[in-house]
């Protein structure tokens, strides 16, 4: 490796506080700016989602008025995933993807820093429509119509932050894109990439090809509000049901668009506290192609009871139990990297370890919610709420978080408290199956999803939830300090954080230097791939 | 940090045991897992739901002990080395076949299932629902019985934010309907879903699916009920503010309780009298009376030339039921979303275009119309509305004028 | 200027993007006090004015760069992708309403006017619907679809003519030839004004003499939103073409180096493709 022997061309960081934070173009400071902004929308989501948990409580009307509650339902989901999840992986993307691959830095820097900032915007009018007049958005983060049509005058407002979301994330994933394919480092082929450059080139295609229609679809109902269009009124030819299509269309892949970075970061931490390669690299790379191909032909299985047609159903039922497939193939590939391996047990691994288990379960409640006739029941309850959080918190949040931990001293060249890393694992472990482990029984039991109120045989598990939502809850505030304290200090981190890691990230000092790899590195033609 | 783990572990399943044996003292009512049902439709989803549930705990028992396994025994404190192999062509085919194996078992029988819920032919009494913004519509296609089920007051009194009862202390909080719906046992039933005018779902654990309730469309869906009894379900799709409170009572009869019922609606809804149906049954067999008559019950004795006192009673009776969950009890509604009526130009303006809005609707919005609702119940609550909280035009509005301005 | 690896360019700070951001909040935040009914059209207007501003002063930053010949091959590539995918994601977008058409023509409407027995008859009176109809409610209006012929036609041959016209300058381009090159350009940009001429007469016609609107109905809310977004892209085409033949007048371009160029090209034949589909589904069939 040739990386660092160019500190004579070392630029460093504008001075200037404005110039460096708001012009900037360097991949790194944007995705600082990404992972701050994520974290800050993490918790502006997660308060949501506890004034959602106190009011279920007990049963009765306690705190909020049910048009209120459908409000936190509705932001507390588009904050969560388009507000953290998504930010979080993008940021990820910018700081890691460059130095992954030996490149100097994205490779459309200016429309970097529009992406980026773009997303303050769209939600402070997201937010905003909280202090309007009638309120903010409370159809569900789906947003249905009719009942989307009924809105007071933040609906504009909703519409549009949405859409500038949608441009900042395919501005985004164009970017990485190009950056994979384009600014590899010589002998860097695409079979030698690190997993997570693969699943977020194969992401990036997911977003540019989904954001679009989400976009369609909601204007669609931005001029069905207001220039009498008829999509979605029986009345006028068109249908309700129309809306939910296209939005599925777009709503499946989105939800892999959360997870596919995740397999990536997984497939990088294993390894590296197995000390052994990736087990099946290429079967790696295969089986999130084929996720991603599959995500574009199951959306109607979020829409069994809305009265398909015979064949519909059974094509999308079969088509979505064949994801479990691919899926399975990377969970058992993980397990094989573990076996025979030499483990040790840092924050990163316990975060992957655990990823791999609750994620699994939360995939086994995905296929029975993929079998029509069982679905009929499943549907919109709470163990369609528990799947989701299983795949969505204990699997998206949980690969963030493992990220956070594994690069955290790459970022900042401090180790982070690992004591307290520890403790942060435990309970959110713990407090997260307390959290929503019994949403499974509530849903099976009968009870429905968005509602603010509940009979009385829920009345236990709800209460349950609710302790395991707070205990949560403030255990990431343990997280926060750790990061805070990381950031101000700490002991030194070497260039090659951890022994078992590896890939050119690790061939940086950390920090690293602000332009990465100024002249590109040269990577053996033998190296196996990379993990 | 060995020893650590270990603890934590061990006090992981502490708190979760405890807190679950706390629940399973604390309510003996609580379920675990879905209800079997009582139709064959119903069985069989719960017996594709049991093998759903079967395999994924096998495969995750094997998955997690690998896991387990590993994490045990191959950790470096314990002097483990690394092996250095990195793929094997036959284990990934295998573990690719397996589970398509697999998948193709729960496939044939999912399939099966589906295809006989699909079936709707040959039915014996097809029966209209109406969802309506919170509310449902019955109306009996083949005896032309029609009504409206709504929560019921019991609940609707526990339900608000500062409640006079406690949700505890009602029986089927929230679960309980003024007019459930009364249908025969052993009978195919097929219903005939819709809306009047969001997305709304009906769902009867029960019964064994549920199925959306969609504006300008119908969907179908059959059950054959095989033991007399209640089943309750609620509204499954969001609908808005009252999503939570609108809840289904199917009542299940033998065959000529059934028939005595509909002989009893007939009669109710036959030519002549303007009232709407009234489901008479005795409230469900679980409750006792109810606290305050329907409203729907007053309108029967509503003669064609009501007195104002008559008007007033029985419109604030309907009007409770159908219109304060927007416009509130004391008609100051919600502003900005739901206007208030109390002073409204409307309310206090031409009588005409107060109906128009009533019937009609006001397209876009919330208010759709409320045209279902039978003449004396509309006189009644507009009547009220005119001459309620200080609105006070003095105005009487007759069933007649209404069936003049439909 | 931060360069690496045999000179990628790697752009310092810039203000652009924040002007950007900042152009297309007042835009949106102005539109929706316009829906709402709050406020005049201007918020809007000038939100659309600073987002001109911002992509003159971005794209005259990067043909500046560009001509000053700071980028490298790599780069090019970067600006290629990023223009394919951006383009790829255009195609999505339509698709979302070519979707809607497909589904009420092949779905809902046959639904609604006969096919699915117990909604035709119980909630529609038993109406028979075919295409083109606006909807089983809107039985009382009186309109005409918009027929393929004369003005459609027209239009498809005026686009694929400027297909034509504007692959005959990029060989001109590359081939060296600046005066065919200018000519072949002036004669797109012409054929894509004409193009926008034709359909505003087509819109007005609609208007006027069949009583077809955007709110006639299912058929007036995909024939519009379809053909009028397409309209759009037509407009952003051709102010784009218009550019690039001033560029190409400058003698911007170079035979081996002219991405700008080729970029807009891309963009043009893509909303060429576009307009086919929309002929075809829209029109003819
Ligand atoms: C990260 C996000 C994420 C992920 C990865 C998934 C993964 C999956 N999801 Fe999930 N899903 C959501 C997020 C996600 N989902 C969300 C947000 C909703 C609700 C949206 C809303 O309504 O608001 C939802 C809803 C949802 C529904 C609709 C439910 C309803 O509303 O009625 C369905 C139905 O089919 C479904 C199925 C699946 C399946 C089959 C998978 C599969 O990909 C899972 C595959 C994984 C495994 C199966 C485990 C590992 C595999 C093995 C160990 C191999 C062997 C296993 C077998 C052969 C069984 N999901
Ligand atoms: C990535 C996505 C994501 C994430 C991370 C989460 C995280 C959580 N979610 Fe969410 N959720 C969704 C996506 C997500 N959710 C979606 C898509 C829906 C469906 C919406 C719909 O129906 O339309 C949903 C719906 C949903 C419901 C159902 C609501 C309903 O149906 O009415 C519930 C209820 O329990 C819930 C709970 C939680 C909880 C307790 C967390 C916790 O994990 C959150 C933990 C984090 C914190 C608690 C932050 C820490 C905060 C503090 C410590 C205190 C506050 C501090 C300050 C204000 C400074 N969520
Ligand atoms: C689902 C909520 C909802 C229900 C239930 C409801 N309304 Fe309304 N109502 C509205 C909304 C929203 C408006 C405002 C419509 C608009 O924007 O003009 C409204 C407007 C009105 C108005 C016009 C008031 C004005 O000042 O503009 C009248 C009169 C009215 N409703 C009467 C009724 C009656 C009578 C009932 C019961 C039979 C009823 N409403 C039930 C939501 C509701
Ligand atoms: Cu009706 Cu929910
Ligand atoms: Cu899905």
């Amino acid at each position: 490796m040739t990386a660092m022997t160019h500190e004579a061309e070392h630029h460093g960081p504008p001075s200037n506080f404005f110039q460096r934070w708001l012009f900037t173009t360097n991949h790194k400071d944007i995705g600082t700016l990404y992972l701050v902004f994520s974290l800050v929308m993490f918790f502006i989501g997660g308060a949501m989602a506890l004034i959602i948990r106190a009011e279920l409580f007990q049963p009765g009307l306690q705190l909020v008025d049910p048009y209120f509650f459908n409000q936190m339902t509705t932001l507390h989901a588009l904050v969560m995933i388009f507000g953290a999840v998504m930010p979080a992986f993008t940021g990820l993307a910018n700081w890691m993807i460059p130095i992954m691959i030996g490149a100097p830095d994205m490779a459309l820097p200016r429309m970097n820093n529009w992406s980026f900032w773009l997303l303050p915007f769209a939600f402070a009018i997201l937010l905003s429509t909280l202090f309007m007049p009638g309120g903010g958005p409370a159809g569900g983060w789906t947003m249905y119509p009719p009942l989307m049509l009924q809105h007071g005058m933040s609906f504009p407002f909703v519409i549009f932050s949405v859409h500038l979301m949608g441009i900042s994330s395919i501005m985004g994933a164009i970017n990485v894109i190009a950056t994979v394919l384009n600014m590899r480092a010589p002998g860097m082929s695409l079979m030698k990439m690190p997993m997570f450059a693969w699943a977020w080139l194969i992401t990036g295609f997911l977003i540019i090809g989904v954001m679009p229609v989400l976009a369609g679809a909601i204007t669609m109902l931005l001029t069905d509000q207001y220039f009498g269009t008829t999509f979605f009124s029986a009345a006028g030819g068109g249908d309700p049901v129309l809306y939910q299509h296209i939005f599925w269309f777009f709503g499946h892949p989105e939800v892999y668009i959360m997870i596919l970075p995740a397999f990536g970061i997984i497939s990088a931490i294993i390894p590296t506290f197995s000390r052994k390669p990736l087990f099946g690299y290429s079967s790696m790379v295969y089986a999130i192609a084929s996720i991603a191909f599959l995500s574009f032909l199951v959306w109607a299985h979020h829409m069994f009871t809305v009265g398909m047609l015979l064949a519909g159903s059974l094509f999308f039922m079969y088509a979505t139990m064949v994801i479990s497939v691919p899926t399975g193939v990377k969970v058992f590939n993980w397990v094989a990297t573990m076996w025979r391996g030499s483990l040790t047990f840092e924050t990163p691994m316990l975060f992957a370890i655990a990823f791999v288990i609750l994620f699994t379960i939360g995939g086994f409640s995905g296929l029975m919610l993929s079998i029509v006739p069982a679905d009929f029941q499943y549907h919109d309850t709470y163990f369609v709420v528990a799947h989701f959080h299983y795949v969505l918190v204990t699997g998206a949040v949980f690969s963030i978080i493992a990220a956070t931990y594994y690069w955290l001293p790459k970022w900042t060249g401090h180790m982070y408290d690992e004591r307290l890393g520890k403790w942060h694992f435990w309970l959110s472990v713990i407090f997260v199956n307390i959290l929503f482990f019994p949403q499974h029984f509530l849903g099976l039991a009968g009870m429905p999803r968005r509602i603010p109120d509940y009979a009385l045989q829920f009345a236990e598990f709800n209460m349950i939830s609710t302790i395991g939502a707070f205990g949560f809850g403030f255990a990431q505030l343990i997280f926060l300090w750790v990061i805070i304290k990381c950031v101000r200090g700490g002991e030194k981190a070497p260039a090659k954080v951890w022994d078992g890691a590896e890939g050119l990230e690790w061939t940086l000092s950390s920090p690293p230097p602000y332009h990465s790899f100024t002249t590109p590195p040269v990577i053996p033609e033998t190296e196996a791939p990379a993990r | 940090m060995r020893l650590e783990s270990k603890k934590s572990a061990a006090r992981a399943g502490g708190v979760v045991f405890g807190l679950l044996a706390a629940a399973g003292t604390a309510h003996a009512d609580f379920a675990l897992n879905m209800t079997p049902g009582v139709s064959s439709v119903s069985r069989e989803v719960y017996g594709l739901h049991m093998l759903l549930l079967w395999i994924c705990t096998a495969i995750g028992v094997l998955v997690f002990s690998a896991i387990i396994y590993s994490v045990i025994k191959f950790r470096r404190s314990k002097g483990a080395v690394a092996a250095q192999f990195h793929h094997n062509t036959t284990v990934e085919i295998v573990w690719t076949v397996i589970p398509m194996l697999i998948l193709i078992s729960i496939a044939v029988p999912a399939t099966k299932v589906l295809v006989v819920m699909e079936d709707t032919s040959n039915s014996d009494l097809s029966i209209k629902v109406t969802g309506y913004q919170w509310r449902w519509g019955y109306e009996y296609l083949d005896e032309g019985i029609s009504f409206i089920s709504s929560l019921d007051r019991q609940s609707d009194l526990a339900r608000q934010r500062n409640p006079v009862i406690k949700p505890r202390e009602v029986e089927n909080y929230l679960l309980e309907v003024d007019n459930p719906v009364v249908v025969p046992v052993g009978k195919k039933i097929r219903f005939l879903l819709t809306s009047n005018d969001v997305i709304h779902s009906w769902w009867v654990p029960a019964l064994g699916w549920k199925r959306d309730a969609i504006p300008g469309y119908i969907n179908e869906l059959w059950t054959r009920i095989e033991e007399p009894g209640i089943y309750r379900g609620q509204c499954a799709e969001l609908c808005g503010r009252d999503h939570a409170f609108m809840p289904i009572v199917v009542k299940a009869v033998p065959e000529d309780e059934y028939r005595a019922w509909v002989e009893e609606q007939k009669a109710r809804m036959a030519p002549g009298r303007q009232e709407p149906a009234q489901a008479a049954n005795p409230a469900p067999a679980s409750q006792p009376q109810q606290a305050l008559p329907p409203a729907a019950a007053a309108a029967q004795d509503v003669v064609a030339e009501p007195t104002l006192a008559e008007l007033m009673q029985l419109g604030e009776q309907a009007y409770l039921t159908n219109c304060a969950s927007c416009h509130q009890a004391d008609g100051t509604g919600m502003p900005p979303m739901f206007p208030a009526l109390k002073g409204s130009p409307v309310v206090a303006g031409d009588i005409d275009a107060h109906l128009e809005v009533v019937l009609r609707g006001v397209p876009g919005t919330a208010m759709v119309s409320f045209a279902h609702l039978s003449d004396a119940e509309l006189a009644a609550i507009v009547t009220y509305k005119r001459n309620a909280w200080g609105n006070d035009t003095g105005e009487l509005i007759r069933p007649a004028d209404v069936r003049a301005a439909r | 200027m931060a360069q690496a690896q045999g000179g990628y360019y790697v752009p310092h700070g810039s203000y652009w993007p924040l002007v950007g951001c900042i152009g297309l909040t007042t835009s949106v935040v102005g539109a929706s006090g316009y829906f709402n009914g709050d406020w005049s059209i201007w918020p809007l207007l000038v939100g659309a004015a600073i987002m001109a501003v911002m992509f003159f002063g971005w794209f005259g930053t990067v043909i500046h760069e560009s001509v000053s010949g700071v980028y490298n091959s790599q780069v090019d590539r970067s600006f290629r992708w990023g223009m394919t995918w951006f383009i790829f994601s255009e195609v999505m977008f339509f698709g979302a309403f070519f979707g809607a058409l497909f589904y009420a023509r092949v779905f809902s409407v046959p639904w609604l006017g006969g096919e699915d027995i117990v909604t035709n008859q119980l909630l529609w009176d038993s109406v028979n619907l075919r295409w083109p109809t606006a909807g089983p409610g809107f039985g009382h209006l009186e309109w005409e679809p918009m027929g393929a012929w004369p003005l459609p036609t027209i239009n498809t041959l005026l686009l694929l003519t400027s297909g034509v016209t504007l692959t005959i300058a990029h060989h001109a381009l590359k081939a060296n030839q600046r005066l065919k090159l200018v000519l072949f350009m002036w004669a797109t940009v012409l054929l894509g004004t004409t193009f926008l001429i034709f359909q505003g007469y087509e819109y007005i016609h609609a208007y006027r003499e069949l009583n077809l609107r955007l709110d006639t109905g299912i058929y007036g809310s995909t024939f519009f939103m379809l053909t009028g977004f397409h309209g759009v892209h037509v407009i952003i085409g051709t102010v784009a073409l218009l550019v690039i033949t001033l560029r190409c007048m400058r003698g911007h371009f170079t035979p081996g180096h002219h991405f700008g160029f080729e970029g807009v090209a891309w963009y043009w034949h893509f909303v060429d493709v576009v307009w086919l589909g929309l002929y075809i589904f829209v029109y003819v069939l």
